[in-house]
C-alpha cells in the first residue's frame, strides 16, 4: 500500500519538523538574553503544521483529479468504432480499468510479467488474468489492452510524481518553518490561525456530505432519465423491472412504491401516535417521579434497538402471529392474510419502533408549556384531564404536529423493517393484509451486490433515492421549522 | 315541607357529587387510564420483543454433539488404510463402538453407516485425518466430540418433531429412535456452542457450522474507523461552531446542514457511499474501511450535537477566568473548556458508536451482504481493506436465507449484537454518573 507509506513518511517528516523547530527555539533562548515571543512548543508545532498541511492537501487533491485526467486521456485513445453497439464509452472505460487492475494483480502474484505483455499475445494475457483471479469478462481486444497498458503507465507515473511532489512540498514547509523560528516570530498566533482553519475544515464536512449526497443522486438520476422517460417514472402505475440480460423492457413506475411507503407509514403512525402521545401526557402530567424514572427510560430502550432487530421481529414473530389470527384457519376464522409479510406486519412493528420518538418529543414539548397556563386552568375549576385537553394540548399542538412529522419522516426512510417484513411485490391496493413494497426496499433490491451502474434497472435506485431524499427533506424542514418556532413562543 | 328542604340541602352537600361532577370525575378517571394503558402497551411490546429474542436466540448457543470414546489399534488402522473406501472403514469402527456402548446398557437399535451419515454427516474423513495426524494415539482410548447434523439438532431443540418429520435422505423417522437410544445412553447430548461465537459464516448448506466471530471482527474494524474519524472531526467542528464561529449566513448554513443530516434516512448514506467511495474513488467493495467511512458520515451529526451540548454546559466563568489570566482564546478552549466537557463528549461518542454498530441499511448497499465471511482477516491492513461482513449485515444474511435453521442463528446473532450495545450504553451511563458535574 504505497499511499499508506507516503502518508507515514509525511507524518514522520512533520514530527522531525516539530523536534527541529522546538530545539531551535530552545537554543535561541538558552543564554537567557533573548526573549521568545511564544513558548518553544509553539515553534515546533508551527514547523510541523507548515510541513504536513501542504503535503496532505496536495495528496488529497491529486487523488481526486488524477483518475479524472487519466480516464480523459485514455478515453481519447478509444476510436469510436471500437465501441460496439449497445455499449457506451463509459462501459469500455470501466472494462479498461478492470483490465489494468487485473494486470496489476497478475503481476503482483507473478502470473504475468513484462516480457509476456511485451509479446502482446492476447490469449496468453487473458488466460494469465483469469488465472490471477481478475474479473475479465471476455477476450481482451488490441485496443483495450493498449488502453489498459497506457492507463497503467499513466497511473504509475502519476503516483510517482505525486509522492515526489508531496515529499518536496513537505520538506519545503519544514525548512520554511525552521527558518521562521526567530525570537520575534509570533509562533503562537501562527499556530492558532492554522488550528482555527483546521476547525473550519472539520465543520465543512457537514456541507460536503450534503453536497456529496445531492451530487451523487442528481448525476445518476439524470443518467437514469436519459435511459428512461421521466414521465413514465413519476406517473407509471406498474413496477416490473426485468433483470438485465434477459431482455424485455422494464416498467419502472414509482407510484406503487410511493403508495406502499405511505400506506405502511400511516399504519405505523396509527399505532405510534396514540400510544406515544398518551404515554407522554401520562408521564409528564400524572406520573409520580418514581414511575417516570422507570417508565421513561424503558420506553426509550425501544428507540435504541437496531432496526435489524425489529425487521427480524416482524419477519419471524409478528408476521406468523398475525397470520395465526387473520390468516386461514386462524383464531378469527377469516382468511384475510395470506402470508406473514404484509403492510400490517411492517406497519405494526414500525409503529412500535416509533413510540419512543413520539413520546419523548411530545414529552419535551408538553413540559415546555408554562406552568402558569396550568395554574390558571386549575384556578377556574378545571379537572386535570380537562386542563390537558383544553389548555395544554392546544398550546402544544404545533410542537406535537412537528414531532409527528419527524416520526413520519423516520417511517418513510425506514429500511430494514420493510425489507424483511413488508414483502417484495409492488401493488396499488387498499388491503392492509397484502404484501406491498416501499421505495427503500426497492433501493436495496435494485442495488445490492450490483457494481454495474449502466442499466436503467440499477440507476433507477438513484432516482428512488432522490425521491426519498426530497420527501424526507421537506418533512424535516417543515417539522424542524414548526418545532423551533414553537420553542421560541414560550422561551 | 321541612323534609323536602332537608333532602335538598343534603343533595347540595360538598361531599355529594351531582350528575355533572360525576361525569367529569369519570372522564378524569378514564383519561388517566388511557395514559396508563398506553404506557402498558408500550412496555408490553418491549417485553414481547425481549422474550422472543431470548427464547428464539438461546438455542443458537447450544449444539448437539455425539461424544464417543473408542480405541483404534495399529492393525485396524493399517487394515482401514488398505481398503478401497477408507473412510467407510473408519465409520464402521465408530458404529461398532457406539453399538457396544449401547449394548452395555441393554439398548438395542440398528445402526449402520447410512444412519450414522444422516446423524453426523461424513465422519469417517474426520477420524481418518485425526489418526493420520496423530499416529501416536493409535491403541489409546480417544474421545471424539462430533457435531450432529442440523436436523438432529432441531429434534433436540423442538424445531423437528416426530409428527412433522417426513422421511428423506437427510433424516428418517426411524433415525429418531436411534437418537433417543443414544440420548438415553448419554452418547448424544447438548453442549455449549463455542463455534457460534468464534466461528465464521458457513455456506448456505451448513447452518450448524455458522458462527458470528468473523463479522464481529469486521464490525470492530469498522468501529475503529468510525471512532478515529468521527471523534476528532466531530469535536473540531463543534468547537468551531460553539466557540469561534461568527453569527453569519455561513454558520447558519453549516448548522442547517448538520440538523438535516441527522434526519436523513440511513439508506441515503448508503447510496452516497456507493456512489462516492465505490463508484468514484474505487475503494474495495464490502471492505470495513468503506463501511466505516459511510457510518462516520452518518454518526457525525449525532456526535456534533452532543459535543455542542457538552461545550455549552461548561459555564462562561471558566472561559473568562482563563482569558483573565492571559490565555489566548484557543488556549482557554483547549486547556480548560475541552477537558471539562470531555465526559459529555465521550458519552455522546459512545452512544453514536452504538447507533453505528447496529446500522444495517447502508451496509447492504456497499456490498457487505453478498459476501460470505468465511475466514478471519489476516493482518491489520487486510482487516480494513479485505471484504468482510459486519454483525448486523451477517444477521440480515442469515434471516434472508431460505433454510429456516438459519433463523435461530440470526436470533443468536441479535443477542450478541445487543450484548455489545448494552455494554457500550452501560459504559456511557457510568461515565456520565462518574464525571457529570453540576455547576
Amino acid at each position: 500500500m504505497p499511499l499508506l507509506w507516503l502518508i507515514t513518511i509525511l507524518i514522520i517528516l512533520s514530527a522531525v519538523g516539530f523536534i527541529f523547530g522546538r530545539s531551535k527555539a530552545w537554543t535561541l533562548t538558552k543564554d537567557g538574553t533573548v526573549r521568545l515571543h511564544s513558548l518553544p512548543v509553539y515553534y515546533g508545532t508551527n514547523t510541523a503544521l507548515k510541513a504536513i498541511i501542504p503535503g496532505v492537501f496536495l495528496v488529497v487533491i491529486w487523488l481526486i483529479t488524477q483518475p479524472l485526467i487519466v480516464s480523459n486521456v485514455v478515453s481519447g485513445m478509444i476510436p469510436s468504432d471500437a465501441i460496439s453497439a449497445g455499449s457506451s464509452r463509459g462501459l469500455v472505460l470501466s472494462e479498461i480499468r478492470r483490465t489494468a487492475d487485473g494486470i496489476d494483480l497478475a503481476i503482483s502474484t507473478n502470473v504475468l510479467n513484462d516480457a509476456i505483455i511485451a509479446e502482446g499475445n492476447l490469449e496468453t494475457i487473458t488466460d494469465a488474468l483469469k488465472e490471477a483471479g481478475a474479473v475479465v469478462t471476455s477476450n481482451i481486444t488490441e485496443t483495450i489492452l493498449d488502453a489498459a497498458l497506457e492507463h497503467r503507465s499513466l497511473q504509475t507515473a502519476g503516483d510517482v510524481a505525486m509522492s515526489i511532489v508531496a515529499i518536496a512540498l513537505t520538506l519545503g514547509g519544514l525548512f520554511w518553518g525552521i527558518r521562521e523560528a526567530t525570537p520575534d516570530f509570533r509562533a503562537r498566533n501562527s499556530v492558532e490561525t492554522g488550528v482555527k482553519y483546521l476547525l473550519i475544515c472539520a465543520s465543512l464536512i457537514a456541507i460536503l456530505t450534503t453536497l456529496g449526497i445531492i451530487l451523487s443522486l442528481v448525476f445518476n438520476t439524470i443518467e437514469f432519465f436519459r435511459l428512461y422517460p421521466a414521465s413514465d417514472f413519476f406517473f407509471g402505475t406498474e413496477w416490473a423491472p426485468s433483470f438485465s440480460g434477459r431482455g424485455g423492457a422494464s416498467k419502472l413506475g414509482v407510484l406503487p412504491l410511493i403508495w406502499g411507503t405511505f400506506y405502511i407509514s400511516i399504519v405505523a403512525l396509527i399505532v405510534a401516535v396514540p400510544i406515544g402521545l398518551f404515554s407522554a401526557i401520562y408521564l409528564s402530567e400524572y406520573a409520580s417521579p418514581r414511575v417516570r424514572s422507570i417508565a421513561k427510560p424503558l420506553l426509550e430502550v425501544l428507540a435504541g434497538i437496531p432496526t435489524i432487530v425489529y425487521g427480524l421481529f416482524a419477519l419471524l414473530t409478528v408476521g406468523p402471529l398475525l397470520v395465526s389470527v387473520f390468516g386461514e384457519g386462524g383464531v378469527l376464522g377469516v382468511s384475510w392474510q395470506g402470508g406473514g409479510r404484509a403492510v400490517i406486519t411492517a406497519g405494526l412493528v414500525m409503529g412500535i419502533m416509533l413510540i419512543p420518538f413520539v413520546s419523548s418529543l411530545s414529552d419535551d414539548i408538553i413540559n415546555a408549556v408554562p406552568q402558569s397556563l396550568r395554574d390558571g386552568s386549575y384556578g377556574l375549576g378545571a379537572t386535570q384531564s380537562e386542563t390537558v385537553k383544553q389548555v395544554i394540548l392546544p398550546a402544544a399542538l404545533p410542537g406535537i404536529v412537528g414531532a409527528i412529522l419527524l416520526a413520519a419522516s423516520r417511517a418513510i426512510g425506514e429500511t430494514m423493517i420493510v425489507v424483511l417484513g413488508a414483502g417484495a411485490a409492488a401493488r396499488l391496493s387498499l388491503n392492509p393484509f397484502e404484501a406491498m413494497t416501499t421505495v427503500t426496499a426497492k433501493i436495496v433490491s435494485q442495488l445490492t451486490g450490483d457494481s454495474d451502474f449502466a442499466s436503467p434497472e440499477a440507476l433507477v435506485a438513484f432516482a428512488l433515492g432522490m425521491t426519498l431524499f426530497v420527501m424526507t427533506l421537506m418533512l424535516n424542514i417543515v417539522a424542524l421549522y414548526i418545532v423551533r418556532k414553537y420553542r421560541e413562543q414560550y422561551d | 315541607m321541612a323534609n323536602q328542604n332537608m333532602s335538598k340541602i343534603k343533595r347540595k352537600s360538598l361531599f355529594d357529587a351531582d350528575e355533572h361532577t360525576k361525569r367529569r370525575n369519570a372522564a378524569e378517571k378514564r383519561f388517566r387510564w388511557y395514559g396508563i394503558g398506553a404506557i402498558s402497551v408500550g412496555l408490553l411490546f418491549l417485553a414481547v420483543l425481549a422474550t422472543s429474542i431470548i427464547r428464539e436466540g438461546a438455542p443458537a448457543f447450544t449444539q448437539t454433539v455425539v461424544s464417543v470414546e473408542f480405541t483404534l489399534t495399529q492393525e485396524q488402522f493399517d487394515h482401514a488404510e488398505k481398503q478401497l473406501f477408507k473412510t467407510k472403514a473408519y465409520e464402521g469402527h465408530l458404529v461398532s463402538a457406539m453399538v457396544s456402548r449401547l449394548a452395555e446398557r441393554n439398548l438395542k437399535v440398528a445402526i449402520d453407516g447410512k444412519v450414522l451419515e444422516r446423524l453426523l454427516g461424513k465422519t469417517g474423513a474426520t477420524l481418518r485425518e485425526f489418526y493420520r495426524a496423530n499416529p501416536d494415539q493409535l491403541g489409546n482410548l480417544v474421545k471424539f466430540d462430533l457435531t450432529a447434523s442440523s436436523r438432529v439438532d432441531g429434534y433436540f431443540k423442538g424445531r423437528v418433531t416426530r409428527e412433522t418429520l417426513q422421511d428423506s435422505r437427510f433424516l428418517m423417522l426411524s433415525d429418531l429412535d436411534v437418537v433417543d437410544a443414544l440420548a438415553n445412553a448419554g452418547i448424544i447430548k447438548q453442549a455449549f456452542n463455542w463455534n457460534f461465537i468464534t466461528g465464521t459464516d458457513s455456506g448456505v448448506d451448513n447452518p450448524g457450522g455458522a458462527g458470528i466471530g468473523a463479522s464481529v471482527v469486521g464490525s470492530f474494524f469498522m468501529m475503529l474507523v468510525v471512532l478515529s474519524l468521527s471523534l476528532p472531526i466531530g469535536v473540531a467542528a463543534s468547537i468551531y461552531l460553539e466557540e469561534f464561529a461568527p453569527q453569519n449566513w455561513f454558520t447558519d448554513l453549516i448548522e442547517v446542514n448538520i440538523s438535516n443530516l441527522a434526519a436523513v434516512p440511513s439508506i441515503v448514506f448508503g447510496i452516497l457511499g456507493l456512489a462516492v467511495f465505490i463508484q468514484f474513488m474505487h475503494l474495495p467493495q464490502s471492505a470495513p474501511l468503506v463501511g466505516g467511512l459511510v457510518l462516520t458520515l452518518m454518526t457525525l451529526p449525532t456526535i456534533i450535537i452532543s459535543t455542542r451540548a457538552a461545550l455549552k454546559a461548561v459555564p462562561p466563568s471558566i472561559r473568562d477566568a482563563a482569558l483573565g489570566v492571559g490565555a489566548s482564546k484557543m488556549q482557554s478552549v483547549f486547556h480548560h473548556v475541552l477537558p471539562l466537557a470531555m465526559p459529555g463528549i465521550l458519552t455522546g461518542t459512545i452512544i453514536g458508536l452504538a447507533q453505528a454498530l447496529g446500522e444495517t441499511a447502508p451496509l447492504l448497499l456497499i456490498g457487505m451482504v453478498g459476501f460470505v465471511a468465511r475466514g478471519y482477516p489476516d493482518g491489520l491492513v487486510a482487516g480494513f481493506a479485505d471484504p468482510n461482513s459486519a454483525m448486523p449485515a451477517q444477521i440480515y444474511t442469515w434471516a434472508a436465507r431460505a433454510d429456516s435453521s438459519f433463523y435461530e442463528k440470526a436470533w443468536g446473532g441479535i443477542i450478541i449484537l445487543l450484548a455489545f450495545l448494552l455494554t457500550m450504553n452501560i459504559i456511557a451511563i457510568i461515565l456520565r454518573r462518574k464525571f457529570e458535574r453540576r455547576w
